[in-house]
């Protein structure tokens, strides 16, 4: 294991092309939360022709849908959710600038082909350890679809947010490198879901 | 004959909600400690430390587990001498879902399945209930999350496709879900009954203590079998590898139909929450 690598958004093509799967990383400044619905409101607003409500240029997106904050604290719980769910929107949010995303769980064929083509990085970060991520959140602020609840895109001011790359652009999965060293039996039928 | 007040249930309900979501019980967290002594890398290793750290930090700041405190599952059984006093049962919990999910700051996922609107308070909890003898009220509630849920499944096997049948199909759900239902999961299996009794048993199974084996002898050691099985997918951990994809498998059964053989699997993350009280 080696120590892990400092990253700040917005993302430059110079700082992901060095990523590699497996590699940990420490992520300190803004990322953006979005998942099911927001995804799909991103996606709908650039079909029509419109401008997102934030640039995405660069950006992260953490799939999450924290717990209310409790007095005193920024944030709830605020752990990944499962990634697959937000694969027919990534390429277009890819095509649009979006450099990372946070989540769980392994991604479809075509965000990985989209991951390499745009130069992109797919991170996991640990699933049902929401309180302890929360930690490193200092600061959340809704800037749009409010009216989604849990499901709002919020800007997250984070401090060496831990995550692991999975999908990097030289085409590696971190999920298929991991289980096949300790597969000890057929596992073909897996894959993913 | 025995009375209990609504006020109490609700009031009850609203706590075990709380306590559910910011204290993983004994069972998980010495299912963490073997799984932690099994694991040989050190990767696998540390992620189960960051998740006994995770549980530790939700117990002591009283923030949930995980953010996805579920939809409210309830498994009530009514003694059959007890009256309830003052309202309708099933309104005192979802009265203490909505207690409880505001109070403890734990977040509303229940939406309408088509319009897709939050309901606003995490109701209506989901609750089975079962006359049973005497005059106590056993209320046993687990908030479920969408990750693990998501990849339950069903099917209906040819009855002669027997018991290497059942395997097959569990090891099939297990490696479909992969790193999804946040492992090293707790696996629930349903065996029998007719379509929704087997999905039913296998989420009545995630109730049981992680680990605790079957009463029946031959379930047991098909729970042992199939622990065995999963456990060489190699999946483990966050689904990244290791020895330990599944913490326990749970099995329940039910005479069913000479034609049929229903099985259903339905999977529980790692932050396995489940809590019982009896009023």
């Amino acid at each position: 294991m080696t120590s892990p690598i400092k990253i700040k958004p917005p993302l430059t093509e110079d700082v992901i092309v060095k990523l590699k799967a497996g590699d940990r990383v420490l992520i300190t400044g803004i990322i953006y939360t979005a998942r099911d619905m927001a995804h799909k409101y991103l996606v709908d607003c650039h079909n029509n022709g419109e401008k997102p409500p934030f640039d995405l240029a660069g950006q992260i997106l953490y799939y999450t849908g924290p717990t209310p904050a409790p007095p005193g604290k920024p944030i709830g719980s605020a752990g990944p959710t499962t990634s697959y769910r937000m694969d027919k929107y990534t390429p277009t949010l890819l095509e649009l600038g979006l450099k990372g995303m946070i989540g769980k769980g392994p991604r479809g064929q075509e965000v990985k082909d989209a991951i390499r083509k745009h130069k992109a990085v797919y991170f996991a970060a640990i699933g049902g350890a929401g309180a302890l991520i929360s930690r490193a959140i200092r600061k959340a602020e809704v800037i749009a679809y409010p009216e989604l609840g849990t499901e709002a895109v919020m800007r997250l001011e984070v401090e060496d947010f831990p995550a692991v790359v999975v999908n990097d652009v030289h085409g590696s999965d971190l999920y298929q490198i991991g289980v096949e060293q300790y597969r000890e039996i057929d596992g073909a039928e897996g894959e993913s879901c | 004959m025995r009375e209990i007040h609504v006020d109490e249930i609700r009031d009850n309900v609203a706590q075990i909600c709380v306590d559910a979501a910011y204290n993983l019980s004994d069972d998980v967290l010495t299912a963490f400690d073997r799984a932690q002594q099994m694991e040989t890398s050190r990767g696998a290793q540390e992620i189960i430390g960051l998740l006994k750290e995770n549980a530790r930090v939700a117990r002591e700041e009283h923030i949930p587990i995980c953010q996805d405190t579920g939809i409210a599952i309830f498994f009530v059984e009514i003694g059959q001498d007890l009256r309830i006093r003052n309202g309708f049962i099933i309104d005192a919990i979802n009265d203490g879902v909505r207690k409880g999910y505001k109070e403890g700051y734990l977040r509303k996922s229940v939406v309408d399945p088509i319009t897709r609107r939050n309901t606003g308070d995490n109701t209506p909890a989901i609750i089975y209930a079962e006359l049973v003898p005497g005059d106590k009220l056993k209320i046993s509630f687990m908030p479920k999350g969408a990750g693990s849920e998501n990849m339950s499944a069903i099917r209906m096997l040819r009855p002669t496709e027997g018991v290497e049948g059942i395997k097959s199909f569990v090891l099939d759900c297990v490696q479909r879900a992969g790193a999804n239902p946040c492992p090293p999961v707790v696996i629930g299996v349903g065996i029998g009954g007719d379509f929704e009794k087997a999905a039913l048993l296998a989420k009545k199974a995630l109730l049981r203590p992680v680990g605790s084996p079957n009463a029946k002898l031959e379930l047991a050691s098909l729970e042992e079998a199939l622990l065995r099985t999963v456990n060489k997918t190699g999946i483990g951990p966050e689904g990244l590898g290791g020895k330990v994809t599944a913490m326990a498998v749970h099995v329940e059964s039910f005479p069913c139909h000479i034609a049929s053989l229903p099985v259903a699997v339905n999977i529980n993350c790692h932050a396995a929450r489940h809590k019982t009280i009896i009023l």
